[in-house]
């Protein structure tokens, strides 16, 4: 089947099976290889992309499904060269270890902070419900998405 | 893991779908969110030749006041119920019951619909529409009925949906100021209830506690007999038929029923 949609700001047309994973099609396909494929059973949280601004599994999505939809992720978040602010604060706060969630979890915590720009630490560990660390490096990766927010908010009011 | 190939068919409509079910029988699926067709087809355990896709008929979305009663159109996703202002005000339970699916990620995709259809016992808005009384809204070539949430669950996985029929809408009363009570018990993140309660105005719904989402039926009558919800909730797992796993045997979740039911009794969430 013929699928059209927009990744990363990317107008798209391919021919796809129909039985085609959204991370397969990303990875694949588009060449985008930030979503990771993990536990491949809708628990790891690594395949995080955002469909139409909307955190999503994309191991647990057809590509058909985001037919006329719009998806981004981790390579379509800088802009100008410059790092997206949850990247930076990921950087900043050394919010990883391996790296294997990372991407997944710039893009939940990117997805968490468009519903909610102020969230407690206790919100931000149950927004990260689903992304697992495998190295269990949460302690930092909260550290960052409040950052993230703070900065967010330190730039509103500059 | 990649699931057996099928054809895929978006439908314009809840007429479209029931057609589409008759042309291909039980050849054919219908896709929603596909949070739990998705995994299961993935696992082969699944392997139907025809998705048809529904989660963009517009007819199956909103949600909407009809006198004493929301109804909820099949595709609204878990998100939308749990930030809906009309939801968390006319009955909140339903709202909280839907933050606790899953994880956000799967709540932006999943269906009230969908997991109404898959009737895993031990999911949340099985037993939260079983607490509430609700009813849902099958639609199929011989015409509309509604059946009430304590008759639609029928087995393990089971419901009173007939081949061919297309759950489109769900209608739960509206209880703004009725107290009630919600305990998930679970080991880990993003996991499902080992034992799940759900209560409100004198109705105790138990998830995990048989092949079906249960009424505990003598904590019920004990409390309108006049028993507190303390002496009601030792009767909690009278009349269930708990399943054993790694997580529980069948003596923990009757002793989880009764510790929860008295939790949710007193009007505590988790």
């Amino acid at each position: 089947m013929q699928v059209e949609l927009t990744v990363n700001g990317e107008r798209r047309s391919d021919e796809v099976e129909p039985r085609m994973l959204l991370v397969h099609y990303l990875r694949d396909v588009c060449g985008l290889r930030a979503a990771n494929v993990g536990c491949d059973t809708t628990s790891c949280g690594a395949c995080t992309v955002l469909l139409n601004g909307e955190s999503v599994k994309s191991c647990t999505v057809l590509v058909a499904q985001a037919a006329g939809q719009e998806v981004i992720t981790t390579e379509g978040l800088a802009s100008d060269g410059e790092l997206h602010p949850v990247q930076r604060a990921f950087r900043a706060e050394h919010g990883l270890q391996c790296g294997f969630c990372t991407p997944g979890m710039v893009m939940a915590a990117i997805g968490l902070l468009a519903e909610n720009p102020h969230p407690t630490e206790r919100e931000v560990r149950e927004g990260l419900e689903g992304n697992l660390c495998r190295c269990t490096g949460y302690h930092n990766i909260v550290r960052a998405v409040l950052a993230a927010a703070r900065e967010a908010d330190a730039e509103v009011t500059a | 893991m990649i699931p057996a190939p099928f054809d895929y068919v978006q439908a314009e409509s809840a007429a479209h779908a029931i057609a589409l079910l008759a042309e291909h029988g039980d050849d054919a699926k219908l896709l929603a969110g596909g949070h739990s067709l998705l995994p299961m087809m993935k696992l082969r355990l699944a392997a139907p030749e025809v998705l048809i896709d529904i989660a963009r008929v517009p007819e199956l979305a909103g949600i909407t006041r009809d006198g004493d009663e929301l109804v909820i159109g099949a595709a609204t996703r878990h998100a939308d119920l749990a930030g809906s202002a009309l939801v968390r005000a006319q009955a909140p339970l339903l709202a909280h019951a839907a933050s606790l699916v899953g994880d956000p990620q799967i709540r932006h995709r999943g269906t009230i619909g969908g997991s109404l259809a898959h009737a895993d016992p031990a999911a949340d808005l099985p037993m939260a529409l079983v607490a509430l009384g609700g009813s849902v809204q099958l639609s199929g070539p011989d015409g509309a009925r509604a059946v009430a949430a304590d008759d639609f669950f029928t087995g393990f996985f089971e419901t009173a949906l007939e081949p061919g029929e297309l759950l489109t809408a769900v209608r739960v009363p509206c209880r703004p100021d009725a107290v009630w009570g919600y305990q998930k018990f679970v080991r880990r993140a993003n996991d499902w209830a080992i034992v799940g309660v759900a209560t409100i105005g004198g109705r105790i719904a138990l998830a995990n506690m048989g092949p079906v989402p249960l009424r505990a039926r003598a904590a019920e009558d004990a409390l309108a007999a006049g028993a507190s919800p303390a002496e009601a909730a030792r009767l909690a797992a009278e009349g269930t038929s708990p399943g054993e796993d790694i997580h529980a045997d069948r003596g923990y979740r009757e002793h989880l029923a009764r510790v929860l039911t008295r939790r949710a009794l007193d009007g505590e969430h988790s």
